[in-house]
């Protein structure tokens, strides 16, 4: 069993942990992974570790409540129990000093970034973030992010904060502006990575991604999380989960992510009905 | 019952098992068991060779005579004892040990008619003991002071860890996944091998000492040299062959196409049988194809049958006669309706927006035989045939998990990437042993079980000298 040291709610559905997990807290590096299942029912869902402190024994979660088991995961107090987490999974990310590097980030995929980009910064790199998300209540870890950046950037689809746009309208201009970057890296929505992608290929940068396939054991033992890099099959959990991203076959990636749509609607729904019996709701613990 | 020393020997008892119609519907055992008066008719059959035959299949070195013998006078709770002088996993044997390739097939009753039906009166004595709840536990030895890291809680893990308990060190088994059993939780279905069988199994190795830590990943979570640093004196690698293989034709990640391991591991660890009563979704399929000839295909097949499939198809590229699974399961698979689609193999897999619709298939003939003595398949040009497929299983077997591997590069590997041991199941790694699947590739249980014990022995000499 696993305890809640901590909760914070960071943006409207996105929440943080604090969890007491020494043995990962000792391993964990930036990039890796957990696989956690809250109980005895529950489903292995993989999160990244958005931070860890070996002193306190603890890792950092950050999740956003998007179907039945996020949202019980939401649901969890201080004190309160996870039953399973495995980890660190997952190949670290490569820190070095590359020169200069843009870390694009979108929405929960701050969480990921976060740790990766804190460490290249150590590690002597320019650091250059570019933080987007749909509007400004959905912006996470800017102050965080800033405080480890060189250049920080903040995009809104809605233009209500930063810049009124996508992340690529700010990367394509600091290319077109003539800054080099020696690598990109980019975590986020299957779409905002793939865009990311198609933008710094005709300049041959070096692109990083971080997927977040579909996976159960997350050790290498089913394969639910192929993945077509170079024309080769490579599992998200032992081969990655990052991969050069001028070599990931996105739309297969995303296709995957959509298996399990119709359950996952079932699942919720019966998990709300279930929260609706009992006389509590998602939009009373949002008050 | 009359004595052995009768003319005419009498016939097998037959074990009643689960309609084919009925067990095709739910994910109840097949085997429904003997009871106590059909065991002791059973038992009574057996001849008392005294050069006992079936003792050399065996890989675990059960005294079947004995325990046979005790059965026919009645004494099941001693029959259970002698069994577990040896063999700490009856229960699970009794169920899954291909018996007619090991014990049953030495059996001098086999030469005149059918075997005795050693596997069958195991599984009774066992169930008979677990049922009772009276569980013995044998002498152990008083404690070495020597502690043992055990890696992988499978067949081989528990035998190993049982065994080393008994022989008086401390042991604990480490565990990737939240449950432990390895493949026997993960892989073999519940109808096949109850959950709650193996839950009791483990129970007792745990009994005999040893302790189960699930959840550390040994190679992320905690390094092999790190265990030496603890305190450990040897450590046991058991972590099986668990990286699924795939064809590597086009459309295989497709959705709807799964690795076996994928398919077993959501049904039988996750209960996606159960969704949405259990949160691990999995498709039910209404046309399933299944690739592979094995026991796990076998499994793959019936598993999609019971979740609701009307046509599951099981398409081999050799003939039934080369197929690696149990001929007890491939009877059951076809007495439960599955479709064998013999000598042809997925050329590709063809979908519509994304989802598998159906495998192109091409026949096969035999040609030479290749390096395992089978004969090889060799393609019919121009034979291609579709088959209608929402769901996909590719049951063609596993390879060595690199996780462990990358991280101690300083084990070696041998040419097929399993782990390299000496006969006394030595890695080049000083203090670590390995048995089981990550040294053979894919086996069975009881040769993961029998190299399990073979290798505590060799752990106890090297700790003791």
């Amino acid at each position: 069993m696993f305890k809640i040291l901590k909760k914070e709610k960071l943006a409207p559905l996105v929440f943080g942990f604090e969890i007491e997990a020494p043995e990962i807290a000792r391993k964990a590096k930036p990039g890796q992974f957990v696989v956690l299942r809250i109980d005895e029912l529950g489903e292995r869902i993989p999160l990244t570790i958005y931070d860890f402190n070996e002193k306190n024994s603890s890792i950092s979660l950050i999740f956003q409540e998007v179907g039945k088991t996020t949202r019980q995961l939401a649901s969890l107090s201080r004190g309160d129990f996870i039953g399973d987490v495995v980890g660190p999974l997952g190949k670290p990310s490569e820190i070095k000093n590359f020169g200069t590097v843009v870390c694009v980030a979108g929405g929960v995929g701050a969480a990921v970034i976060f740790p990766i980009a804190r460490a290249l910064k150590k590690a002597g790199n320019r650091v250059i973030t570019i933080l987007g998300a749909r509007n400004k209540e959905l912006l996470i870890l800017e102050k965080e992010l800033s405080s480890i950046s060189d250049d920080f950037f903040i995009t809104t689809d809605d233009g209500s904060k930063g810049k009124c746009g996508v992340c690529t309208d700010i990367l394509e201009g600091l290319i077109e502006g003539g800054q080099e970057i020696n690598r990109v890296i980019a975590v986020g929505p299957a779409i905002m990575m793939k865009f990311v992608c198609e933008t710094t290929r005709p300049h041959g940068i070096k692109m990083i991604v971080s997927l977040n396939s579909i996976m159960v054991d997350g050790t290498g033992m089913c394969g639910s999380c192929r993945v077509t890099v170079g024309g080769e099959t490579k599992f998200c959990c032992v081969d990655g989960p990052e991969f050069d991203g001028h070599l990931v076959d996105f739309d297969e990636l995303m296709n995957r992510q959509k298996m399990y749509l119709e359950e996952e609607n079932t699942s919720l729904k019966e998990h709300e009905a279930k929260e609706l019996k009992k006389g509590k709701c998602g939009c009373k613990r949002d008050k | 019952m009359k004595k052995n020393n009768q003319r005419s020997i009498p016939k097998r008892v037959p074990m009643r098992e689960q309609s084919a119609k009925e067990r095709a519907l739910n994910f109840n055992e097949v085997a429904l068991g003997y009871g106590p008066e059909e065991a002791v008719a059973e038992a009574s059959r057996c001849l008392q060779c005294k050069s006992a035959p079936c003792m050399r299949g065996c890989p675990v070195e059960v005294d079947i005579p004995s325990f046979v013998s005790l059965i026919a006078e009645g004494d099941f709770d001693a029959a259970i004892k002698k069994i577990k002088e040896k063999n700490c996993l009856p229960a699970i044997c009794g169920r899954v040990c291909p018996q007619e390739n090991q014990c049953e097939k030495f059996c001098t009753l086999s030469k005149k008619g059918e075997p005795l039906a050693i596997g069958r009166l195991e599984k009774f004595v066992a169930d008979h003991e677990r049922e009772s709840g009276k569980i013995s536990l044998p002498k152990k030895k008083g404690p070495t002071n020597k502690k043992v890291a055990v890696i992988g809680s499978g067949p081989a893990g528990l035998a190993c860890a049982g065994d080393l308990a008994k022989l008086g060190h401390s042991v604990t088994i480490f565990e990737a996944l939240h449950k432990s059993g390895g493949v026997l939780a993960y892989g073999i279905p519940e109808f096949r091998l109850p959950k709650t069988v193996v839950e009791k199994e483990i129970d007792f190795i745990k009994k005999l000492g040893a302790e189960i830590k699930t959840n550390i990943v040994i190679g992320k979570t905690k390094m092999i040299d790190e265990l030496f640093s603890e305190g450990y004196d040897a450590v046991f690698l058991g972590t099986g062959a668990g990286l699924p293989r795939f064809l590597r034709v086009p459309g295989e990640n497709l959705n709807g196409v799964y690795s076996a391991n994928e398919f077993l591991t959501r049904a039988n660890l996750m209960k996606a049988y159960l969704f949405p009563k259990y949160d691990t979704p999995i498709k039910r399929g209404e046309n399933v194809v299944v690739v592979g000839g094995g026991n796990v295909a076998m499994d793959s097949a019936r598993t999609a049958l019971r979740l609701g499939a009307k046509n599951v198809y099981l398409l081999y590229r050799r003939t039934e006669e080369e197929m690696p699974a149990r001929r007890e399961e491939v009877q059951h698979a076809k007495e439960e309706g599955i479709k064998f689609r013999i000598l042809a193999t997925p050329k590709r897999f063809i979908g519509v927006d994304g989802w598998i619709t159906a495998v192109e298939c091409i026949k096969t003939r035999l040609g030479e035989p290749d390096e395992s003595g089978r004969r090889k398949p060799v393609i019919k040009e121009g034979s291609d045939f579709l088959l209608p497929a929402d769901v996909v299983i590719i049951a063609i077997g596993t390879m060595a998990n690199p996780v462990l591997l990358e991280a101690t590069p300083d084990i070696e590997l041998n040419g097929k990437g399993y782990i390299a041991v000496k006969k006394n199941f030595r890695t080049s790694k000083e203090g670590v042993f390995a048995g089981g699947d990550i040294t053979t590739g894919s086996a069975t249980v009881i040769l993961a079980i029998g190299t399990g014990k073979t290798a505590a022995l060799e752990i106890n000499n090297y700790l003791l000298t």
